[in-house]
């Protein structure tokens, strides 16, 4: 392909080119194992030590010793919950929301299955969780909590401190799928009062193969894994080195542009606006308040989500759908059928995810070539007067 | 990303035959905006030849293609001749969909369907007598459609089932009966075999002479020996089978009927369906 708009950051990044740089020796010269005895070993480990001391810092954690490297965010995930749910066995309720990535609700489909006592939670039609239905289904069975701080669909924010606080109070263990969040809006995990924090390295800009659970201090887990000393036993084998210091490069590298944010939020309004004033059969799914910066998911009308795709990707442009034929199901995204979007536009959501590489030109690109795709799928769909440029009515 | 064949995204980005037909005499609805995908095929007909057909499609990019395969294949065809396209036909066209997205070669088939039973002014209407009960409420698929599928593209899971007709793809309640339904379909196959003669390739000499003689031994001969006769294959020579009748079909007067009624009748239903069977005395 001979341009490539990437906008579709939310599914992954690129890595930042001082990430790799810091990397290479790792995957070069410096082959050593952290465990070794010898300096050409123990000094890979301090390497490591130093990524993990950037990473509790961009997290806002108060002991390098409470950072757990893993391999990935679903492993993040499945170590908090699996993790903590096997410790508490004698509890056998756990709450999520009804909007959370796979790597959460399918282990909590698991549990339901096995007889635990499920509660997921619902949001409104902007994605907004409801607080209140939480609050009232944490009781003395409770084991955990899980709640993502930002969606990975719409990039709406979950108000993880308001829970947090409350939860502390009860005692009740409570786990943040950040992936969505992690560098793009500043993350403190003392003032969220979580006891777990997953993060997941390609979500911002380190190479994928690396993720980490933050695990407060005190908190009661047991291991998915068995093995060496590694991570304190808590994720035992061979350190992924060049991973978790290009995880903490980025970390580093993160915080440096957080300020940026707002540059990257002003792009997405403008291609946001752009979209939402250029056409007549389209809406946000979502809000404007209380959503990640560099997100924006849009439901078009009449025409279907993957053919949208197909088409943007012709122009070299990446982006992502709820559509049910783009994901391989038959039943459009989860996140949007819970926010109650219907399903005349949640065939044809589109997601577009910014990052700090992305330009302005590419926005204007994407804004102009968008009008001849949609009015051509529009042209060619059943549902829409060519001559009045309007919707049929029809029966649903 | 799908694996999409060359002709599929061709067929999406440049789907031929587009539009409405404003003389339509035919045509024919499928799908809907809550399932996600769609299909509207106008057909002008004239006398007994569709002269032109078009499309309207709301759904992914094989749907788009499969959607303009079947315009593209159909045009200056016979209505006879046009129902005999299967949505294997369509799928060949296009040279193989993806698994997930064999649904969209057979909402072709049944929009084509639904356009031709309008010409001839056939109402369809969706009753259960009509057009058989509804097995998956989320799509609307209905008992008849899933055992055409079925038997069509010789499905024997429910996964394929649900590739096909999306039946039990949403809630999954239906998943049951939907196995039922397989159940039901291939216990029939087992029992009565389709004929052989839909396999599309051409038979080798080899192939037909195996076929025959499986023909004869598991079908012919036992009918026969029942009555106290036998047969016994002599030669085969193109689509030409040369048998002599023996035991108590030899000195039967009703030998002629045997051999075209019973013996011709299941060759050609079985093998090859212009296959002749001549008698050595």
């Amino acid at each position: 392909m001979d341009k490539l708009i990437y906008l579709d950051n939310n599914a992954t990044t690129r890595i930042d080119p001082l990430v790799l740089e810091e990397m290479m020796p790792f995957l070069t010269e410096r082959y050593g194992n952290p465990s070794s005895m010898h300096d050409f070993g123990g000094d890979v480990g301090a390497d490591v030590e130093r990524a993990r001391d950037r990473v509790r810092r961009f997290l806002g954690a108060e002991n390098d010793y409470e950072i757990v490297f893993t391999s990935c965010g679903t492993e993040s995930d499945n170590m908090a919950i699996a993790g903590t749910v096997s410790y508490y066995t004698d509890k056998k309720h756990i709450i999520t929301s009804r909007v959370e990535h796979p790597a959460v609700l399918n282990l909590f489909k698991k549990y339901e299955r096995e007889g635990y006592r499920v509660t997921y939670v619902p949001v409104d039609r902007q994605g907004h969780l409801d607080l209140d239905f939480l609050k009232r289904a944490v009781d003395e069975d409770t084991a955990l909590v899980s709640i993502m701080y930002a969606n990975n669909e719409t990039g709406m924010i979950h108000p993880v401190e308001e829970i947090g606080a409350y939860l502390r109070e009860r005692k009740v263990p409570f786990h943040v799928d950040g992936v969505q969040a992690a560098g793009k809006i500043p993350i403190d995990v003392k003032k969220i009062n979580c006891d777990l924090f997953t993060i997941s390295g390609h979500k911002f800009h380190a190479p994928k193969g690396i993720g980490a659970l933050y695990v407060r201090r005190g908190t009661r887990l047991r291991p998915l894994m068995y093995g060496g000393h590694q991570e304190r036993t808590r994720r035992p084998g061979t350190e992924n080195v060049a991973g978790i210091v290009g995880m903490g490069k980025a970390a580093d590298l993160a915080m440096a542009h957080l300020p940026g944010e707002g540059r990257i939020a002003l792009l997405r309004d403008r291609l946001e606006e752009g979209i939402l004033k250029r056409f007549n059969n389209v809406s946000l799914n979502g809000s404007r308040e209380k959503r990640v910066p560099n997100t924006t998911n849009v439901g078009f009308e009449f025409i279907e989500g993957e053919a949208i795709l197909l088409y943007l990707n012709e122009k070299g442009i990446a982006a992502s759908s709820g559509s049910a034929c783009s994901s391989g199901s038959l039943e459009p995204s989860h996140v949007l059928r819970a926010m109650g979007v219907p399903f005349t536009s949640a065939h044809g959501s589109i997601r577009f995810s910014l990052s700090r590489f992305t330009k302005e030109e590419d926005v204007d690109y994407t804004l102009e070539v968008l009008p001849q795709i949609v009015d051509r799928l529009l042209e060619i769909s059943p549902f829409w007067d060519n001559e009045k440029k309007c919707g049929k009515p029809m029966a649903v | 990303m799908w694996d999409y064949t060359d002709k599929v995204k061709t067929l999406y980005m440049k789907p031929k035959n587009v539009g409405v037909i404003e003389d339509a005499n035919a045509v024919g609805e499928v799908g809907s905006i809550v399932c996600g995908d769609a299909l509207t095929l106008y057909l002008k007909i004239e006398g007994e030849r569709i002269v032109d057909a078009k499309f309207q499609t709301f759904g992914c990019g094989s749907a788009i293609a499969s959607s303009s395969a079947l315009t593209e294949m159909i045009i200056g065809k016979t209505v006879e001749e046009a129902e005999k396209i299967t949505n294997r036909d369509i799928v060949e066209y296009l040279g193989g969909l993806p698994e997930q997205k064999m649904h969209c070669s057979v909402m072709g088939r049944e929009a084509l369907d639904k356009a031709l039973a309008n010409w001839r002014g056939e109402t369809i209407e969706e009753h259960e007598d009509v057009e058989g009960e509804i097995v998956c409420h989320c799509f609307g698929v209905t008992d008849k459609l899933i055992r055409k599928v079925i038997r069509e593209n010789r499905l024997d899971t429910v996964e394929e089932v649900t590739n096909y007709t999306k039946a039990g793809g949403a809630c999954g309640s239906c998943i049951e009966k939907i196995e039922i339904i397989l159940d039901e379909e291939l216990k029939e196959q087992r029992e009565h075999p389709a004929p052989l003669h839909q396999v599309k390739e051409p038979l080798t000499n080899i192939r037909r002479l195996e076929m025959v003689k499986e023909t004869i031994e598991n079908v012919i001969r036992p009918v026969l020996q029942k009555d106290g006769g036998d047969i016994q294959l002599i030669d085969i020579d193109g689509r030409k089978v040369i048998v002599g009748l023996r035991g108590a079909c030899s000195q039967c007067v009703i030998s002629d009927v045997t051999l075209k009624n019973l013996v011709q009748e299941k060759l050609r239903e079985f093998v090859e369906e212009d296959i002749e069977v001549v008698e050595r005395r």
